[in-house]
């Protein structure tokens, strides 16, 4: 075994020494339980998915938990509406677990479609709604038709799968959003028949800090227009015209893979995986959309964009360099594309990445890490705090990618810390993310503050 | 900013809008993380575990460890019998937790696991226990879950040592209900310095405000040790602070071992802090000491110096009821007129004490049991306010209506430091007035005109 931890033998298949030992990890399986895991359930991904459409109205489905947890805590940016960032719950009591809630779910909806009539409203089950067994779909289709707006049901009781059968759930309620507008749309047919057009949706960015901006910024620099954002800083209307597009680009393929999809099987629409984290992959990726298109002109002027983007971006990063160079990184991020970026955007900085951990990571791209990464690297899949706390100090990290959760731990073990998921303040994505992750990284792994760590009164 | 809450109020039967109040779990989780060397457990989907740790984590900073059962579909079709099994052998084995508390979530407890019977069943490793409170999410609210595990804690933990149950120690248990670690400390060196001897559980400073030493340490030094709780079943007795949060244990103590119990308010403000001296000073027959003395006179110092800025403001103060009840006393100490009183709570006695509060001041005022903040910023809409007081929720309201917010309660995610710092006690009350008078003053400051606008204040 690679390192001397305590943990249990089940766990020992889920970490590798890279190019040491020659184990596949395993991946993609249930936590164990009594794990102090890192991960969440179905009902987060379908969540986090949907929850950056600005003028929807997300109602959850039972008890008030579920709905106080993920208010506004996405920390998505909206240009126009903010109907999202309120928080609707039917709070079901032990009454309505008794005697189903179905009734108060109606009534709910009927409250705050008489208040304002919005454009559609989500209903997202949890997880005692899918064990009283309330039938979702008919108050839904009911309220539809009472109401004459697109009110859809979100399959989403927690224990029913992990956060990635949310993502799935959230993709069938887009899904039928586009449905709804598009059934004899000869728009849609035309955008079957040519791929090579220059109208595209944007699918897996929830516009943290504004990233889906930026994207839509650059590929306006090289003539490419954006129907549909999907979800960061969308509308119903938008989402609904998306089928008109040429194709779809995906950035985060782990919540919006499906989508992408189910996207091609109705509509015809092809889809690359693309990912603006790290200058590298930001130029790979803006070239990749502009052969798409087939279109010489917009190819001239994605090569020219990005080569003039990357030499600025290029200039900008060398100061942060010298900084950080020879730094040694530890990542524990949600999804195994990220990850992948990570590694790159990490070497590009000459920084050294030692651990290298997902929570739902999947074989492909744990080969991926496996080879981007050197000889002893560890990589983890669903770990925990204290395998992190081992590693990192093991592996003599000097700072860690994480979420809420990762933080803290990273700070009592005296070492920096970037946020790389909701709770990021700079975009981290494209040119500009680039030098707003190097900035951050340095200004926290250089911070003067831990030094009084070590010293003593 | 929340463009949506019309001014017209219309009752609403089913559904909650921007809650004022969380589900039971979390609040289990919190108490259980006031006893030395503890795990909490969460017996449910991974989703509750995660969030409830993601939530305490913002709120308090520091690392927040807590174990679940992974729920699977299977789990909720056959129980969770087997996942809870499966969880203690390999928390024990792993996280070596001296307690495991586990706690129930809306899933388990509507499936039915009769957690008694299942820790009966299961083989706790020598000297280590295994306790549990049941907390559906569908009754009461975070507080109530609090309440709960605090009542479990009794059940499991507190013992009668004397055959004599009129034999008592000297020592005063104390529980402090949901509030800061700071307060806890605060509350804890009032008593030491009457010279009294207590036993304050469940105690969550020191373990989730454990000081940066390079180490990270998954059980701190922190929390009431088991042996202590222990003997609470001999002490003098039990001052419950907060009737919500504390009330049920001190009974359960009085059950269980026949110690008298004392409900008083959360010492927040002059009054309640008086209050829970001179109920100390009537058991114990201690004095008081100088430096409370001398503590108090400058509390009075500082309110007759201040008085001016709060004089006839008006002022609406949400969050839990412990401490929002006390919050509403110490307003009217300092002359302000509370005019709009919430909590997401459910329960009568939070009017009936409100109602008591206010009874000799002649001011028109609402207040609110099981309402939600969009109530709230109906009601302020309807007729503003100069201030708002409550949790990092009311910033939406705050910046909506542009009133200033003083933070307050739980939770607080956008500001740090407050967990460090009391708002219990003479010393807290003197915080409370900073942040109350420079909130205001920073107003006047800024709404000021420049002929208008003073140096001295």
């Amino acid at each position: 075994m690679n390192a001397n931890i305590k943990t249990l033998d089940e766990r020992q298949d889920f970490i590798v020494c890279n190019k040491k030992d020659n184990r596949a990890i395993k991946c993609d399986k249930n936590s164990l339980e009594g794990s102090v895991s890192q991960r969440a359930c179905v009902y987060c991904g379908a969540r986090v998915v949907l929850n950056p459409i600005t003028d929807a109205v997300h109602i959850v489905h039972g008890p008030i938990g579920c709905a106080s947890y993920t208010w506004d805590i996405r920390g998505s940016l909206s240009s126009g509406e903010e109907t999202y960032r309120n928080s609707f719950s039917t709070d079901l009591r032990e009454d309505d677990i008794i005697f189903g809630g179905e009734k108060k779910l109606a009534a709910a909806i009927d409250e705050i479609t008489e208040k304002n009539r919005p454009k559609a409203v989500f209903v997202y089950s949890t997880c005692v709604v899918g064990v009283i067994g309330d039938d979702l779909e008919a108050v839904c289709r009911i309220a539809s038709e009472k109401h004459g707006i697109n009110v859809i049901p979100v399959q989403s009781t927690g224990f029913a799968g992990n956060k990635a059968m949310g993502y799935r759930a959230a993709c069938e309620a887009l899904m039928r959003l586009m449905e709804t507008e598009n059934a004899h749309s000869p728009d849609v047919t035309r955008a079957a028949k040519q791929p090579e057009g220059n109208l595209i949706n944007i699918l897996g960015d929830f516009n943290l800090a504004g990233e889906i901006w930026i994207i839509k910024n650059y590929l306006r620099e090289i003539g490419i227009d954006v129907v549909s954002k999907i979800t960061g800083d969308s509308t119903i209307e938008e989402i609904r015209k998306a089928p008109a597009a040429s194709f779809n680009i995906i950035q985060c393929a782990g919540s919006m893979g499906y989508l992408g999809k189910l996207m091609k099987e109705k509509y015809g629409l092809p889809f690359i995986k693309i990912s603006f984290i790290g200058v590298e992959d930001t130029v790979k990726s803006m070239l990749r959309i502009a052969m798409m298109t087939k279109n010489p002109e917009i190819i001239e002027k994605a090569e020219e964009f990005t080569e003039e983007q990357a030499s600025i971006t290029e200039f900008q990063l060398g100061k942060y360099r010298d900084r950080l160079r020879g730094k040694r990184a530890a990542a524990y991020v949600g999804g195994g594309f990220k990850a992948v970026s990570l590694i790159k955007q990490l070497k590009d900085l000459d920084i050294k990445p030692v651990l290298i951990g997902t929570q739902t990571g999947k074989k492909e791209d744990y080969d991926n890490i496996r080879e981007l990464t050197d000889e002893g690297t560890i990589i983890v899949d669903d770990s925990n705090p204290t395998e992190l706390e081992h590693f990192i100090k093991t592996q003599k990290a000097d700072f860690l990618i994480g979420g809420v959760k990762e933080r803290p731990l990273a700070y009592k073990l005296g070492i920096g810390f970037c946020d790389h998921n909701h709770e990021r303040k700079h975009p981290l994505c494209g040119f500009e993310g680039a030098v707003n992750f190097a900035k951050e990284v340095d200004a926290s792994v250089n911070s003067p503050v831990w030094r009084h760590i070590r010293t003593k009164i | 900013m929340l463009d949506l809450t019309p001014k017209e109020l219309k009752e609403r039967e089913a559904l909650i809008i921007n809650p004022a109040k969380t589900c039971q779990p979390i609040g289990a989780m919190y108490a259980a993380l006031g006893i030395h060397r503890c795990l909490p457990h969460s017996h449910g989907s991974q989703g509750c575990c995660s969030y409830h740790r993601m939530h305490l984590t913002r709120h308090f900073r520091d690392p927040v460890m807590a174990s679940t059962s992974s729920f699977t579909e299977g789990s909720s079709v056959f129980g969770g019998k087997s996942n809870l099994k499966t969880a203690a052998k390999n928390i024990f084995a792993i996280y070596n937790p001296d307690v495991i508390a586990v706690h129930t979530t809306c899933l388990s407890e509507t499936i039915g696991d009769d957690i008694n019977a299942i820790i009966a069943d299961i083989e706790i490793p020598e000297g280590k226990r295994m306790i549990h409170a049941n907390t559906p999410s569908y009754q009461g609210s975070h507080i109530t879950g609090f309440s709960n595990m605090v009542k479990g804690i009794v059940n499991y933990l507190a013992e009668s040592a004397s055959d004599h149950p009129e034999v008592k120690t000297d020592n005063i248990n104390i529980i402090p209900g949901f509030v800061n670690p700071a307060d806890m400390r605060e509350i804890k060196r009032i008593t030491s310095l009457l010279g009294i001897p207590y036993i304050m559980f469940p105690d969550t400073s020191g373990v989730v405000d454990s000081p940066n030493t390079g180490k990270y340490e998954m059980y701190p030094r922190g929390g009431a040790k088991v042996d202590d709780i222990a003997k609470t079943g001999d002490s003098k007795a039990t001052v419950a602070l907060g009737k919500f949060a504390s009330e049920q244990g001190a009974f359960e103590l009085e059950k269980k071992c026949g110690v008298k119990p004392y409900v008083l308010k959360t010492p927040i403000g002059i009054r309640a802090t008086d209050d829970y001296i001179m109920k100390l000073l009537k058991l114990t027959q201690k004095e008081v000491p100088y430096e409370l003395e001398e503590e108090r006179g400058q509390l009075v110092d500082i309110m007759t110096d201040t008085h001016m800025h709060f004089h006839g403001k008006e002022v609406a103060i949400f969050g839990d009821p412990d401490i929002v009840t006390a919050m509403t006393e110490f307003c009217l100490s300092l002359g302000m007129r509370p005019k709009y009183i919430l909590t997401g709570t459910p329960g009568e006695a939070f009017s009936r004490e409100i109602n008591e509060l206010m009874m000799d001041v002649a001011v028109n005022y609402q207040v609110k049991a099981a309402g939600d903040l969009f109530t709230l910023h109906q009601w302020i809409k309807n007729d503003p306010v100069d201030l708002i007081i409550g949790n990092t929720y009311g910033k939406y309201i705050s910046k909506a209506e542009d009133i200033p917010l003083v933070r307050l309660g739980f939770p607080i995610l956008d500001r740090s430091v407050h967990s460090y710092m009391p708002v219990a006690g003479y010393k807290g009350a003197m915080r409370l007035i900073e942040m109350i008078s420079n909130a205001i003053l920073d107003r006047e400051d800024r709404d000021a005109e420049d002929c208008d606008f003073e140096l001295v204040m």
